[in-house]
């Protein structure tokens, strides 16, 4: 059972598909505004990648590698709109939040990048752990990176007031930066470093190395 | 593996799968639709109310919507009528029928809606002895990219503006989708309609001056959306104009709706 294990936890720090991959950085830019639409965002991924890893892994022997990415696509694609047609149905304030993220699901690396790199060699039990091993990966950084911009942005979490704000005759002054997207790379840049810091195999060889700084001569 | 890669297998995995997915994604389509049709209703009574500032969290949307009642106007006579009945009456479904709305001259289509329906939704607040405190009517029109429907609010003198909000449009979010910002929204409150008869209010470039003689009618703009602040511009002043509701606001004042 240590490999199931593995599977699962591994992807939440030591192999991060955001902090480690560098993957769907763009959804984790647009949004990590508010800690409620993170958090369907992130269960919306994480069924995604589940299972379509279970279903590519279960016909894997039976997609011909030349249209295999098609194949994929096309899996992936289709659950993404049942997730959205859900999505519609039972939580449609957040829906209209998400709009064209959840669409966009379909192109987050992430879920291409499992199917690709694990799915297609492994069985269909290991590979829906997988998935959720990564969904939950993303779902860290997501959250962490939600939770800071909500609450010292909006000085609120899932809404309810945390931080009084001025404006509203508390104390707290928002930091407007942090409701912006930009804000979400310094937090995931500083993410990154944190998680670095710990576990230093993590830590990429340099390209180059900057050469000596050489004194300055004059002219001739 | 090599079986794998021959023409007919391809083929055949390919067609297979199509209809496999399309067969899920249908009938999650179809199945869910009933849920989806509440949901957008539930939004839109939502809409209403929000554009009227009546939304109140600690009442059901249903219970708040109950001080509404819903009237059908006959645009081309300005006055309520019993003709159709407005739960049946689907507003967007006749601007599209030929035999349920007029054409618009080009000259007099401002807000780019092409066909003018001859009857209109529009909904009364009213107190409890009867008058008319709030009127909120249904605007559409064409901004950047998309069709923007949603309802202003007018206060009783049917020249003061008590809100507006749009429900479904699809304007580039952080440009032309800031016509959903509350902040913007809130902006409109307190504004003037008319002027000498003729409708003045309209979005324009930049903040408005509070001190300016013209403050009452102006709305500030959207920054970076001059097309889509163009379009809501047009569309207020077409559905408020001779050929949108004002026919209908004069009647009322007068008492003869």
């Amino acid at each position: 059972m240590e490999t199931v294990k593995e599977t699962l936890l591994g992807p939440i720090f030591k192999n991060n598909p955001i902090a480690l991959q560098i993957l769907g950085v763009c959804s984790a830019l647009a949004v990590t505004s508010s800690l409620q639409v993170t958090l369907v965002m992130c269960v919306a991924l994480t069924t995604v990648t589940a299972f379509s890893n279970f279903f590519v892994s279960a016909i894997r022997k039976h997609i011909p590698g030349s249209i295999r990415i098609i194949v994929q696509m096309v899996i992936i694609a289709s659950l993404v709109i049942v997730v959205d047609q859900f999505l519609k149905a039972y939580a449609y304030a957040i829906s209209k939040q998400l709009s064209v993220f959840v669409g966009l699901i379909i192109t987050n690396c992430i879920v291409m990048g499992r199917a690709e790199a694990f799915a297609m060699k492994n069985p269909p039990i290991p590979s829906f752990i997988d998935g959720v091993g990564n969904g939950l990966g993303y779902s860290v950084v997501l959250i962490t990176v939600a939770v800071v911009r909500e609450l010292f942005g909006a000085g609120k979490l899932m809404g309810f007031e945390i931080l009084p704000l001025v404006t509203d005759g508390g104390w707290y002054i928002p930091n407007g930066l942090l409701l912006l997207p930009p804000s979400a790379f310094f937090l995931i840049g500083l993410f990154i470093w944190g998680l670095r810091s710990f576990q230093k195999e993590q830590v990429e060889e340099p390209d180059f190395t900057i050469a000596k700084h050489t004194p300055v001569r004059e002219g001739v | 593996m090599s079986s794998n890669d021959s023409i007919s297998k391809t083929l055949i995995v390919a067609f297979s799968l199509c209809i496999v997915c399309s067969i899920i994604v249908s009938a999650a389509a179809v199945i869910l639709q009933p849920a989806q049709e509440a949901n957008k209703s539930l939004d839109r009574k939502r809409n209403i109310l929000a554009a009227a500032g009546m939304l109140d969290d600690s009442k059901s949307v249903d219970e708040l919507f109950a001080q509404i009642s819903t009237r059908v106007v006959d645009l081309r006579t300005g006055k309520f009528t019993e003709d159709v009945s407005a739960d049946s009456y689907d507003q967007r479904k006749a601007a599209k029928d030929p035999s349920a709305s007029d054409a618009l001259p080009a000259a007099e289509d401002l807000a780019k809606v092409a066909r003018r329906e001859h009857y209109a939704v529009v909904y009364l607040v009213e107190s409890a002895g009867g008058d008319i405190e709030k009127i909120i009517l249904p605007i559409h029109g064409y901004g950047l990219w998309s069709t923007l429907y949603g309802f202003i609010a007018l206060e009783s003198d049917g020249n003061t503006v008590a809100g507006l909000g749009f429900y479904e449009h699809a304007e580039t979010p952080g440009l032309g989708g800031e016509v959903d910002n509350p902040r913007w929204k809130g902006t409109w409150p307190g504004k003037q309609v008319y002027r000498d008869g003729e409708v003045e209010i309209g979005l324009i470039k930049g903040s408005v001056d509070p001190a300016s003689a013209d403050a009452a009618w102006q709305v500030d703009g959207l920054a970076g959306a001059t097309l889509t602040a163009r379009g809501v511009t047009n569309l207020v002043q077409f559905w408020l104009g001779k050929n949108g509701f004002e026919p209908f606001l004069n009647n009322l004042q007068s008492g003869e709706a």
